[in-house]
């Protein structure tokens, strides 16, 4: 009754952990069963290393908090070599999160090297991380792939000849029309799409009047941000054929049941995994409380049931 | 591990300086000197991250923690009465090393400020490994902004420690900063410490680094960050650590002071 399809992807429910809240699984590992997860998707991967962003890199905001880690992580092939390991033993579905720093062609480089890879269930595509600049630009990068449909369109195409594994894209919030992006990113062969990311955002101490992240401005998560994630779903999902993955606040049963409502066809916690660690198997034991209890079978009866 | 613990007390000790008392048997069983807890302090959505505190001291199956009100966190903290439940995560964090071989000679422990709650556990836990017959007193180093904001003064002299005081406005001992006065110290009375420990403030700790690296004493430091989750998965609160010189620049990793500290040698900080 919990299971759902993300294209080829099966999961055994439909809960994930979303990426850059939740390392590569092992730092929860003492907190929580992880076997019971339906998905794990790992802190985004590049192709070199990438030391990440200076310090104050976050900070409380209402409701929620901002980030800019900079995409902190030990490159594509110390991944493989040191962090995989852990991913290769749990029995749960690993989404590898890729981005590009200089040229969106490093995705398809990175692409190849997991398709090669049998722990790596699929690929979601970080187009929309707001807190990388360009190799040599002190600005961060004038536009994301994510702001721009016919960038996405070029680059999942790109990236879906690369690979056969199944691709998610993620998308950003930070658009006038996230529709447009999200067809863009279905015609071009994605299986399913990711959303939403982090809202562009930022916080000033007003006593020594600086900002609050060293890197200015960066992506708030968090409740704060859930009625906005909500909406971008329900949007979607009226345009789009592909399941869609929810995300932006889940932080309870009934947050993530929201997103079902509006067309997800499955969830992933992202901050709220730094509140409780065991949010996530919270919510699939709440999941399965709210079906039996409103005599629902299938939880994906439940996917875009909106009253109205 | 992520437990329920029931709260016994929690007390003003000095203006906005607060002492918690927890019930919490599984996590003192795990507990090192320098390890922290990361704690709910409302189970509303407002503050929305958890606090980390160091572990003060440890009675029983009792976790202490010292506070002081700095937020709209800490104040919600001080507000919870006895017999309610906190939610708390621990022991995090890597602490203090303090094996037998450098308890030989003399121990140093300088504090600066709230950086006196992990030194307190340490200094107990020291005094158990130590040598009963050692006939070197140890010596522990208070910095604060005013008398009234010197914490834990007699516990430390009930253990056997001797203690100096170092004020801000000279209310209370050497009017200076801490560094200050154990510069004065290493100089006046020659001391050779085998270990410094200290915790506190940065700008605190960066000049008592430097101080110790001069006189080549070996310095464990407990760095104080903001945190997101504590755990070592967001990458929120980081710090640069030194790794290889090359061509006379210093190249530096992050690493996470959650995780792999926070307790730090202070030759590898890059301050």
């Amino acid at each position: 009754m919990m299971a759902v399809n993300l294209g080829k992807l099966k999961l055994k429910n439909p809960v994930m952990v979303a990426s850059g809240t939740f390392g590569y699984a092992e730092e929860f590992s003492g907190f929580m069963d992880l076997r019971k997860l339906g998905a794990v998707i790992t802190k985004t991967i590049t192709l070199k290393p990438r030391p990440g962003n200076p310090m104050p890199r976050t900070c409380e905001t209402p409701a929620g908090m901002l980030n800019s880690i900079g995409l902190e992580n030990p490159g594509i092939e110390d991944f493989l070599k040191k962090k995989s390991d852990y991913l290769k033993k749990l029995k749960v579905p690993i989404i590898v999160s890729i981005a590009s720093e200089d040229s969106p062609d490093e995705f398809i480089t990175l692409a190849k090297r997991l398709d090669k890879e049998y722990f790596v269930s699929a690929i979601e595509l970080n187009i929309s991380c707001p807190n990388i600049k360009k190799a040599g630009s002190k600005r961060k990068s004038e536009k994301l792939i994510a702001q721009d449909p016919k960038a996405t369109y070029d680059l999942v195409k790109k990236v879906r000849k690369a690979t056969k594994k199944t691709l998610i894209t993620k998308l950003s919030p930070n658009v006038t029309d996230i529709t447009k992006i999200a067809m863009a990113a279905e015609n071009a062969g994605s299986d399913t799409l990711s959303l939403i990311n982090t809202l562009g955002a930022m916080s000033i101490d007003i006593l020594n009047k600086k900002p609050k992240l060293a890197a200015i401005t960066g992506g708030l998560s968090g409740p704060a941000i859930r009625p906005v994630a909500l909406r971008m779903v329900w949007e979607a999902y009226r345009k789009v054929k592909i399941p869609l993955i929810g995300l932006g606040g889940i932080i309870d049963t009934e947050s993530a049941i929201e997103f079902f409502l509006a067309g997800a066809s499955a969830v992933a916690v992202g901050t709220g995994n730094f509140i409780n660690p065991k949010t996530s198997l919270e919510i699939i034991e709440g999941i399965k409380k709210y079906l039996s209890a409103n005599k629902i079978r299938d939880i994906r009866k439940i996917t875009g049931a909106l009253n109205i | 591990m992520q437990t329920k613990a029931k709260v016994i007390k929690n007390i003003e000790v000095a203006p906005k300086y607060y002492r918690i008392i927890l019930f919490c048997p599984q996590i003192v069983k795990e507990a090192l000197p320098g390890q922290f807890l990361e704690i709910k302090v409302t189970e509303k959505i407002e503050p929305f991250l958890r606090r980390p505190f160091s572990i003060n001291r440890i009675s029983g199956k009792h976790i202490e923690i010292l506070y002081e009100i700095k937020g709209k966190g800490t104040r919600l903290l001080s507000r919870i009465r006895a017999g309610n439940y906190l939610d708390i995560i621990g022991p995090l964090g890597n602490g203090f090393s303090y094996q037998p071989k450098l308890s030989q000679g003399k121990i140093i422990l300088v504090a600066g400020g709230m950086g006196v709650a992990p030194l307190f556990f340490l200094a107990g836990k020291i005094k158990e490994i130590k040598n009963q017959k050692s006939k070197i007193k140890n010596l522990v180093l208070i910095g604060a902004k005013t008398k009234k904001q010197v914490l834990c003064e007699q516990e430390f002299k009930k253990m056997g420690y001797e203690v100096r005081i170092a004020t801000d406005d000279g209310s209370g001992g050497f009017k200076g900063t801490v560094t200050e006065l154990l510069k004065k110290m290493l100089s006046d009375f020659g001391l050779r410490p085998s270990i410094i420990y200290a915790c506190g403030p940065r700008p605190m700790l960066k000049a008592l680094s430097v101080l110790s690296a001069r006189r080549n004493i070996n310095t464990q430091v407990s760095l104080e960050e903001h945190m997101a989750c504590g755990i070592g998965a967001c990458l929120g609160c980081v710090v640069k650590l030194k790794t290889q010189k090359s061509k006379g620049k210093i190249d530096f990793e992050y690493r996470r002071v959650c995780k792999d500290g926070p307790v730090f040698d202070a030759r590898e900080v890059v301050w």
